[in-house]
């Protein structure tokens, strides 16, 4: 990148925040994204919503694109920035701004750590149920940015249910504030749903308010063994129909029960098919309804297991193999792609056979776990970046489960975006309109592009 | 080094939060993630071995945190340590590594001897005059930091004065060796003067020999293999001769090294060494009835802070807890992040005293949050560094050892 511009961007945000060596910019190459990396032209650490004003009027200026970047945790190459381009990280603008106790809202920096958001309001007696696997280190721009899910999403939604107002930079440095702390607001077009889930591509949110509900009072673990996939689908259909909504309803299947098993030993059999982690939360005489209800079905269907945590400790024991699913994958190979076909839950059962189809036929390791309650399943493929072969099938299966997502009335991610690396199955799902009509958002929002160019579309 | 020991890494950034490092500059450079990555460009050609890069690497306390972390069992403080240990192999040692690695850590004889003058500066109230007068400022500043961090030393070694073989009071339970750490040994003598008396007092003889010499980790923190495998060698064989269920250490430090003794031996008798390895808070938790029955009560606020080398690279958490809140009377108060490294990290607060002193400070925002009267760990780097840091900023509390807190609730 041109020194001069560098030393412009320098006056902006100060040198030590300005990032142009060469090893800095190897290291902001990645995210968490397997096979992607590019180096960005400079790397920028802004420390107030001004800096970021000013970094965007330069740029735009200069035609030089920006990325933004949190904690560099996406999964879809969203954070990767082309090689002439300025990556920004929004890790110091890290603060809680307010806890609103009276309207229920907080309102937060970009760079505040979604855990850390949790901890405060949840010692207020309040809670913000947006939980991604990686809560302790994504920063809540990326959560807005990507719409981000979790292990509650089937209860209490995702990141997008919780968003009420944005401050957003926009392309050429102006200020867009859209919603606010108000529940109602039907003043022109909804803007919030639009920004939240562009990817970094619509504007640079320097502002976020967010809805709070009180903290659910008490929480009962369960973990249920099967000894048929179809036991365990049917179970999460049946609990679901009989109008019990649980906060959690994990899956495990046997390729992942096999893996936790052979690394930490927590002592599920190894002929069981599936293993289901419930939790239902709320007012105590709720939840002790819900969970009785939640045993009589699981039993109803023959699960060859049962168990109801006594006490926090005993839950956390019960959370353990979930908690360690991923760790349990990962360690297997060096490479892990870690993927989120969605389908409607009535179609989980067939979907678990398309993924187990795809594998066997294509010749790769795929454990499959995730949220079987809202349909978000995350197919695993555990594979070695230097085998090419292995590879090439890899992303052959992944295909087949794409499609297969796709004919269920399903979506190719559920929550970790399009990025680049679901770019080329985008059209497939939203069709010629879809990709005309996002391009036009795109233009109104960004007429030279210089917003992380290049994902989505 | 192992390839795939590199790629293994699936840059999930759930090491980011853990590293110090990386919280007090967000900077990727400075994080586990990013230091396996630059390790690996090195090994893929795609970087070199630039100083700056170099410099980048070394902001690494090696605290293990992020290994603690990782969902794949990557340990990027390690791979580092491994990294810059086979770089400087290949360097001749430089005239005071050579004297210090090679002269005397292998001899607890000359290295309590070259302790002497200090302890002649401190008695003769040197250090004192030293300090008002301001003179370490015009020594180069690691000597000033170095200065500053030294406690009061004891009149005599440990190893100097330990009889070699202490009988249990009571009945015999078993027999333990006992591996005196260098630090604790000659500074913190009172600590592991705890440490055997709590053994024998529950009912274990304790052999400690004295020709034992330093667990080797100052050799591998500066590329000398060699050194560390001389001082593995040598320790296993000595231990070896003797019967005993455990050799029990209360140096955190000594005790993540010993354990590794059989990795990097690899022979039988090593790998049994490395097996009855314990750290003291282990051996003392599987005895807490009995020991419960000798505590009497001490009116403390007590915090906990975790040793990096005791909670992440030994995985021991449980047990020293436990064994505080054995104390009657006592307040146990769980320090935030308890696991957090302190910022001591072997030499590194004498080599990068700046950002050693912002690790330090978040720790001591953490303990002054507690409220407490003392602070308990278990590793005498640690201890050093809180001691300097308490002393400065609150000096109210206290820091002890785990054993010097429980000998005094014996005592009381």
């Amino acid at each position: 990148m041109n020194p001069l511009f560098i030393k412009e961007l320098q006056a902006i945000v100060g040198e030590p925040y300005t990032l142009s060596d060469r090893e800095s910019l190897a290291v902001y190459g990645y995210d968490a994204t397997p096979e992607l990396e590019n180096r960005p032209g400079a790397v920028l650490l802004p420390g107030t919503a001004d800096e970021i004003v000013r970094i965007m009027q330069l740029c735009h200026g200069a035609g030089v694109s920006v990325t933004p970047r949190g904690s560099g945790t996406n999964l879809s190459g969203g954070s990767i920035s082309d090689s002439s381009g300025v990556v920004v990280q929004t890790s110091r603008l890290n603060r809680i701004i307010e806890v609103d106790e009276e309207n229920l809202t907080a309102t937060v920096e970009p760079g505040v750590i979604t855990s850390a958001l949790h901890r405060a309001v949840e010692a207020r007696g309040l809670f913000y149920p947006p939980d991604p696997g990686s809560m302790n280190i994504s920063t809540m721009g990326g959560n807005v940015a990507e719409n981000s899910g979790g292990l509650r999403g089937l209860k209490y939604g995702v990141t997008a249910n919780y968003v009420m107002g944005l401050e957003t930079v926009l392309a050429d440095g102006s200020l867009l504030r859209s919603g606010g702390k108000v529940v109602k607001d039907v003043a022109g077009y909804c803007l919030n749903p639009l920004l939240v889930s562009s990817e970094g591509t619509l504007g640079f949110f320097t502002g976020i308010i967010v809805k709070l509900i009180p903290k659910p009072q008490v929480k009962t673990t369960m973990l249920v063994h099967f000894s048929k996939m179809r036991q365990a689908a049917l179970t999460v259909s049946a609990i679901i129909a009989a109008k019990i909504i649980p906060a959690t309803l994990e899956f495990l299947d046997k390729v992942t029960i096999k893996c936790i098993e052979d690394y930490a030993h927590v002592g599920l059999p190894l002929d069981v098919d599936a293993v289901l982690l419930i939790e239902v939360d709320g007012h105590p005489v709720v939840v002790a309804e819900e969970a009785a209800g939640v045993e009589t079905i699981c039993r109803k269907h023959g699960c060859s297991f049962f168990q109801t945590a006594k006490d926090a400790d005993e839950a956390l024991k019960l959370a353990a193999a979930r908690r360690i699913a991923l760790s349990a994958l990962a360690r297997l190979k060096p490479t892990t792609i870690l993927e989120d076909a969605t389908v409607p839950r009535s179609c989980i059962a067939t979907m678990l056979e398309v993924i187990q189809d795809a594998a066997k036929k294509h010749n790769v390791t795929i454990g499959t776990f995730g949220h079987a309650g809202d349909g978000n399943l995350h197919p695993t493929c555990l594979t070695d970046e230097r085998d090419k072969d292995e590879i090439s099938r890899a992303h052959k299966a992944f295909d087949e489960i794409f499609d297969a997502a796709i004919s269920m009335g399903g979506t190719i991610t559920g929550e970790h975006g399009v990025g680049l690396a679901k770019k080329k199955y985008l059209p497939r799902l939203v069709g010629e309109s879809g990709i005309r009509v996002m391009r036009g958002i795109k233009h109104a929002f960004d007429p030279k592009g210089i917003l992380n160019p290049g994902k989505i579309f | 080094m192992d390839y795939v020991k590199l790629i293994n890494c699936m840059r999930c950034g759930m090491c980011l939060p853990t590293c110090p490092t990386y919280k007090e500059t967000f900077l990727e450079t400075a994080s586990p993630r990013g230091r396996v990555a630059l390790v690996r460009k090195i090994q893929e050609g795609e970087l070199d071995q630039s100083e700056r890069l170099l410099e980048y690497l070394s902001l690494c306390l090696d605290c293990q945190a992020c290994a603690t972390a990782c969902p794949c069992g990557v340990n990027a403080g390690e791979l580092v340590a491994e990294f810059t240990c086979e770089r400087k192999a290949g360097n001749r040692m430089g005239f005071m590594e050579e004297m210090v690695l090679r002269k005397l850590l292998p001899h607890p004889d000359r290295l309590e001897t070259a302790m002497i003058p200090m302890r002649l500066y401190q008695r003769m109230g040197l250090q004192k005059l030293v300090r008002t007068l301001g003179v370490l400022k015009m020594f180069p500043k690691p000597i000033g930091r170095m200065e500053g961090l030294l406690p009061d030393l004891p009149e005599k070694p440990l190893r100097r004065v330990i009889k070699e073989d202490m009988p249990a009071r009571g009945e015999t339970r078993g027999t333990v060796g006992f591996f005196l750490g260098c630090v604790m040994s000659l500074i913190f003598s009172d600590a592991s003067h705890a440490s055997i008396n709590l053994l024998t007092a529950l009912g274990y003889r304790v052999i400690t020999p004295k020709n034992q010499v330093c667990c080797g980790a100052p050799n591998m923190l500066a590329g000398d293999k060699a050194g560390l495998k001389t001082a593995a060698r040598k320790n296993v064989d000595i231990f070896s001769n003797l019967d005993v269920d455990f050799i029990v250490t209360d140096c955190g430090g000594c005790g993540a090294e010993l354990k590794k003794y059989g990795h990097y031996l690899e022979d039988a008798s090593s790998i049994s060494f490395s097996n009855k390895v314990r750290d003291i808070s282990q051996v003392l938790a599987m005895h807490a009835d009995a020991l419960k029955l000798l505590l009497k009560p001490l009116l403390l606020k007590v915090t906990f802070h975790d040793a990096c080398h005791i909670a992440h690279s030994q995985g021991i958490r449980r047990e020293p807890r436990d064994l505080i809140k054995l104390v009657p009377g006592l307040t146990y108060r769980e320090l935030e992040n308890a696991d957090a490294c302190c910022g001591s990290g072997g030499t590194y607060n004498i080599e990068k005293p700046e950002m050693a002193d912002l690790i330090l400070h978040r720790k001591l925002g953490t303990i002054r949050a507690t409220g407490a009267d003392v602070v308990v760990t278990g590793n005498p780097g640690c201890m050093l560094q809180l001691k300097k840091g308490l002393m400065d900023y609150l000096p109210q509390v206290e820091i002890l050892h785990l054993t010097e807190l429980l000998a005094r609730s014996m005592d009381a």
